[in-house]
C-alpha cells in the first residue's frame, strides 16, 4: 500500500510540484512559535471564504436575480428547497462573520505591526480584499430585494452622485437605469457571484503567497529570520507550520464553528444585525422605510459620512471622508514610523491613540445603526452646539480622532518611548 | 524539538478521533447541499398526482392531460379497438410485457385497470419525442394493415393502441403506463398506484 | 485582549437602547403549542386569506404544525386548490388598490417585518374613528386602510383621550382605548383568538425555525464533543514546542 502511495505521488512529483508546494506552504513553512489567540483570525476568513463560497453556489442554483422574481426566490429557497433554510442561514452569517473575522485580523495587524517593513505588499493586499469583501456585501446585499436591499444601494448609489460634474452620469451608468431597478439587481448580481469572487480569490492567493515569501510576523514583532540555525539554517524560533500550526487552527475552527453554529441555528436575525426587519418587506420604490441604516459592518464610515457637513452645497466633502477612512489603513506601513513593530514593546503615545481609535471606531459603527438624534439634543443654551444632534456632534469629534490616528502616526510613533525589543521572542 | 518522549500511539489515537470525527462532520455537512439539489416542494406540488374525470371521454377517443410536465394519455378503447389488439401479437416486440413497463395491476391482456380505459405516458420510448395518435385501423398513411395505435414522427416508431411497440421501431420497449387508480367509477388519479396496488 | 472587553463593556450598554415609539403589548404566544398554531391558522383562512395572500406558504406545509392532509382539505381550504399549492387569493390586486387605498400586503413574512409585539397589538389595537375612509383607526398604525375585520369577535373601541400630568408637572395626554360596545368574544377570549393567529402568523414566517432549533442543539454538541480530540491533539503536539 505504502508503496504504491509512493509510486503514485513520485509520478505526480515529476509532473507538479505537490511536495515541493506542500514542504514550501506548511510541513517547511516555518512560523514563529509564539503565535497567540490573535492569529486564528487568518485562517478563520479563508474558512469563512470558503463557506461563502460555497453556499453561494447552492444558492445561485435557486435565486432568480429578476425584480419580479427575486424576492420570492429567496422566500422560495427558505421554504421549499431541501434545506435551503440552513444554506441561506449559512450565507447570511458567513457575510457578517467574515468582518468580525476581518475586523479582528486587522486589529491583529494593527497591535503587532505586522504592515511594517518587509510586509507591506501583504498588507496592500489585505487592504484589497477588504475593499473586495465591502463590494461584495453591498452587492450581495440588493439581491434578497427587500425594501432595505433596494434603499440601501439607492442611497449608496446617490453617493457617486455628489461627485462634481461627472457624478450624476457615473450613478446612471452605475445602476443603468433612473432608479435603481432590474438591470441593477441583474448587474450587481454578476458582480457579486463571478466579477469580486475571482478578483477576492486572486487576492487571497497573492496575500498568502507574499506572507510565505518574507514569512509571518509575530506578537514580539522579530524577525526570526535573523536567527537561524547555523547547521539547518531553519529559524530558531520557527516550528513548521504543519502539525503545529494544523492542529491548533483546528481547535480554532471548532470553537468558531461552534459560535457560527450557535447564531445560525439559534439567532440568524442577530437581533436586527445580521437580518434586518425591513428587508423582509418586498422592495417599493415609492415608499422609503422610516429609518434606513447600513448593516452593521458599514456603519463606522457611514457616520464618518453623516458626520461631515455639507460644503459649498455638496454632499462630496462627506463622501471624500469616508473613501478616505477606508483607504487610511492602506497607508499605514508608511505612517508608521516607531522603531519597534509590536505593542509590547511600544509606548503609552501609540497606546493611547489605538485605543482611542478603537472607541471611535466602535462608537461610530454604534451611531450609524441609529438616526441622529438617538442621544436628543443639546440644550439651546450650550455654546457652540446648542440645539444641535449630541449624537451628531459625537459622530464629529470621533471622525476627527480617527483621522489623527492616521494623520499624526509619524510624529507620536516617532516620539514615543519604546522599551528595548529582545532579541529572541517570548513566551 | 528533540523530545525524545513521544506517545506516537496517543498522537496516532488522537489524529484518529480528530480526523474521524472531522470527517463525520463534513459528510453531515455535506448532506444538506446535495439534498437541496432534490426536487423542491415547488417541483413535488407540480408533480403531484393529477385527478381527472373520465366520464367525458366518448368511446374510441383520447384526451391528454399533463402529469410531471409530460403528456399521459387516456384512451377509451371502444370494442372494435379491444377486438383488434389481440391479433397482432406476432408483430409485436414486447406482447407479454416481460419489460417492466407498466404497474402489475396493467400487466394484462388490454394493460389497464378497466379493459376499455387506456393509461399511457405519451413519450416514446426511443429519444423522447411525443407520437401522435393514429386511432382508426387503416388510417391513411399507416397502410391497409394498420390495426389503429400511435407513431412517433422523430423516427418512425409505431405503437399499438395498448401502447406496445410494433417489430422494427427505433423504439426498443413498449411505452410507459404510470402509476393510476380509480377514485370513483367517473374519476381517476394519475400518479399513485392506490390502496392494494 | 482584556482591554477590547472593557471597551465592549463600554459600548454594549448603548447598544441595548431601545428604539422609541408605540408601547407593544407582549405577545403571549408559545410556539410548541400546536392546538394554538392550528387555531390560528383556521383564523388566518377565515378572515385575513380574502385579501391578503400568503404566496410563500403552501397548504401541506401545515403538516408542520401536526394537520393531516384530509385535515387541511377539509377544514383550511376553500377553493378546491391542490393541497401542495401556495396560499393564493383570487383578489385582483389593482382592485384592492381602489378599495383599500393600498394593496394588502402578502402576509408570507409578515412575522419577520412586524414581530409578533406588534401584530399582537395591532390586531388588538383597532378603534372607531369617522374621519377615517373605513370608519377604523389603529394605535399601532396610524391611518391604516385596513378595516376592523375582527369587529364582530372583539366589539368597537374608541380611544380616549386624557390629560395627565406627569412627575415634573408637564401636561401629558395619554390614550386608552375602551370598548363601547362588546362582541361574540370576551376581552379575555379575544386576547386568546388573537394570540393564536399571532402564533400561526409566526410559525407562517418561518416553518423551519422549530426543526432549525432543535438540529443546533445536535450540532453544537457534536462540536463541544469534537472539541476534546481537537484541544487534545494540540496539547500533544504541542508539548514539542514548550
Amino acid at each position: 500500500m505504502q508503496k504504491y502511495l509512493t509510486c503514485a505521488l513520485n509520478w505526480v512529483d515529476e509532473r507538479f510540484p505537490l511536495t515541493a508546494n506542500w514542504k514550501a506552504h506548511l510541513s517547511e513553512y516555518y512560523a514563529p512559535k509564539n503565535f497567540n489567540f490573535w492569529y486564528f483570525f487568518g485562517s478563520l476568513a479563508m474558512l469563512v471564504l470558503a463557506i461563502q463560497i460555497i453556499t453561494g453556489i447552492f444558492l445561485t442554483m435557486n435565486y432568480k436575480p429578476d425584480a419580479e422574481l427575486a424576492f420570492a426566490s429567496v422566500e422560495y429557497i427558505m421554504r421549499d428547497v431541501n434545506w435551503g433554510w440552513l444554506i441561506r442561514y449559512m450565507h447570511s452569517t458567513g457575510a457578517s462573520m467574515f468582518f468580525v473575522v476581518v475586523y479582528l485580523h486587522m486589529f491583529r495587524g494593527l497591535l503587532y505591526g505586522s504592515y511594517r517593513g518587509p510586509r507591506e505588499l501583504i498588507w496592500l493586499f489585505g487592504v484589497g480584499i477588504f475593499l473586495c469583501l465591502m463590494g461584495e456585501a453591498f452587492f450581495g446585499y440588493l439581491l434578497p430585494w427587500g425594501q432595505m436591499s433596494y434603499w440601501g444601494a439607492q442611497v449608496i448609489i446617490n453617493l457617486f452622485t455628489s461627485i462634481p460634474f461627472i457624478g450624476p452620469d457615473v450613478s446612471l451608468w452605475l445602476r443603468g437605469d433612473y432608479m435603481v431597478s432590474d438591470a441593477t439587481l441583474n448587474r450587481f448580481f454578476a458582480f457579486h457571484v463571478i466579477a469580486l469572487p475571482l478578483v477576492l480569490v486572486g487576492l487571497v492567493v497573492a496575500h498568502i503567497i507574499a506572507l510565505h515569501e518574507v514569512g509571518s510576523n509575530n506578537p514580539d514583532g522579530i524577525e526570526i529570520k535573523k536567527n537561524k540555525d547555523p547547521v539547518t539554517h531553519i529559524p530558531l524560533d520557527g516550528i513548521p507550520f504543519h502539525p503545529y500550526y494544523t492542529v491548533k487552527d483546528i481547535v480554532g475552527v471548532v470553537v468558531f464553528l461552534m459560535v457560527f453554529s450557535a447564531i445560525v441555528f439559534f439567532a440568524p436575525e442577530m437581533g436586527g444585525y445580521f437580518l434586518e426587519a425591513n428587508n423582509f418587506i418586498p422592495a417599493d420604490p415609492l415608499k422609503t422605510p422610516p429609518h434606513i441604516a447600513p448593516v452593521w459592518y458599514f456603519t463606522p464610515y457611514y457616520s464618518i459620512l453623516r458626520a461631515v457637513p455639507p460644503l459649498f452645497n455638496s454632499q462630496f466633502p462627506g463622501v471624500v471622508a469616508m473613501g478616505a477612512s477606508v483607504m487610511a489603513f492602506a497607508a499605514l506601513p508608511w505612517l508608521d514610523k516607531s522603531p519597534v513593530k509590536s505593542i509590547r514593546y511600544r509606548g503609552p503615545k501609540y497606546k493611547s491613540w489605538l485605543a482611542a481609535f478603537v472607541v471611535s471606531f466602535l462608537i461610530l459603527g454604534y451611531l450609524g445603526t441609529e438616526p441622529s438624534n438617538v442621544w436628543g439634543q443639546f440644550g439651546a443654551g450650550v455654546p457652540l452646539v446648542g440645539g444641535a444632534d449630541r449624537a451628531t456632534v459625537v459622530a464629529r469629534v470621533l471622525t476627527v480622532v480617527y483621522f489623527l490616528f492616521f494623520a499624526l502616526m509619524p510624529w507620536y510613533t516617532k516620539s514615543d518611548k519604546t522599551k528595548p525589543v529582545p532579541e529572541r521572542v517570548t513566551g | 524539538m528533540a523530545n525524545q518522549e513521544v506517545d506516537q500511539s496517543k498522537r496516532r489515537f488522537l489524529i484518529a478521533a480528530t480526523t474521524a470525527m472531522g470527517g463525520v462532520a463534513t459528510a453531515a455537512v455535506a448532506v444538506p447541499f446535495v439534498m437541496s439539489m432534490l426536487p423542491s416542494e415547488r417541483a413535488k406540488a407540480a408533480g403531484a398526482p393529477v385527478e381527472v374525470d373520465i366520464s367525458k371521454i366518448e368511446p374510441g377517443a383520447m384526451v391528454t392531460v399533463e402529469w410531471r410536465g409530460k403528456p399521459v394519455w387516456l384512451i377509451n378503447r371502444n370494442q372494435e379497438m379491444l377486438d383488434n389488439l389481440v391479433k397482432h401479437d406476432e408483430k409485436l416486440s414486447d406482447p407479454k410485457l416481460d419489460v417492466p413497463q407498466q404497474p402489475e395491476y396493467a400487466k394484462n391482456a388490454t394493460r389497464s385497470r378497466k379493459p376499455n380505459l387506456m393509461v399511457l405516458v405519451g413519450i416514446c420510448t426511443h429519444l423522447g419525442c411525443s407520437p401522435t395518435s393514429k386511432l382508426k385501423a387503416g388510417e391513411e398513411g399507416m397502410g391497409s394493415d394498420w390495426p389503429g395505435g400511435f407513431f412517433c414522427p422523430c423516427h418512425g416508431s409505431k405503437f399499438d393502441l395498448s401502447g406496445r411497440v410494433f417489430k422494427g421501431s427505433p423504439a426498443p420497449i413498449n411505452l410507459e403506463v404510470p402509476p393510476h387508480y380509480y377514485i370513483s367509477d367517473s374519476r381517476l388519479l394519475i400518479g399513485e398506484d392506490g390502496k392494494g396496488a | 485582549m482584556k482591554k477590547l472587553i472593557s471597551l465592549l463593556a463600554l459600548v454594549m450598554p448603548l447598544l441595548a437602547q431601545a428604539n422609541e415609539g408605540v408601547h407593544l403589548d407582549k405577545a403571549p404566544i408559545n410556539p410548541a403549542n400546536q392546538a394554538s398554531l392550528q387555531r390560528g391558522a383556521k383564523m388566518f383562512v377565515n378572515y385575513c386569506l380574502n385579501c391578503h395572500s400568503a404566496s410563500s406558504m403552501r397548504y401541506n406545509r401545515l403538516k408542520d404544525i401536526g394537520l393531516t392532509e384530509d385535515e387541511i382539505k377539509g377544514n383550511l381550504m376553500f377553493a378546491g386548490e391542490k393541497v401542495g399549492e401556495p396560499m393564493g387569493i383570487a383578489m385582483n390586486k389593482k382592485e384592492a388598490k381602489g378599495w383599500f387605498g393600498a394593496t394588502p400586503p402578502d402576509l408570507s413574512v409578515i412575522g419577520r417585518s412586524r414581530g409578533a409585539d406588534w401584530l399582537y397589538t395591532y390586531l388588538r389595537g383597532f378603534y372607531r374613528d369617522e374621519t377615517r375612509p373605513t370608519g377604523w383607526n389603529n394605535v399601532a398604525f396610524d391611518k391604516v386602510g385596513m378595516p376592523h375585520v375582527l369587529y364582530e369577535l372583539q366589539g368597537v373601541q374608541t380611544l380616549q383621550t386624557e390629560e395627565v400630568k406627569d412627575a415634573d408637572g408637564n401636561k401629558v395626554e395619554t390614550h386608552k382605548l375602551v370598548l363601547d360596545k362588546p362582541g361574540k368574544l370576551s376581552p379575555a377570549e379575544y386576547d386568546a383568538t388573537v394570540a393564536d393567529l399571532v402564533n400561526y402568523l409566526m410559525f407562517m414566517s418561518e416553518p423551519a425555525k422549530t426543526t432549525r432549533m432543535k438540529l443546533g442543539i445536535l450540532v453544537l454538541l457534536f462540536l463541544g464533543l469534537m472539541f476534546i480530540p481537537a484541544y487534545y491533539l494540540k496539547k500533544e503536539y504541542w508539548k514539542d514546542v514548550h
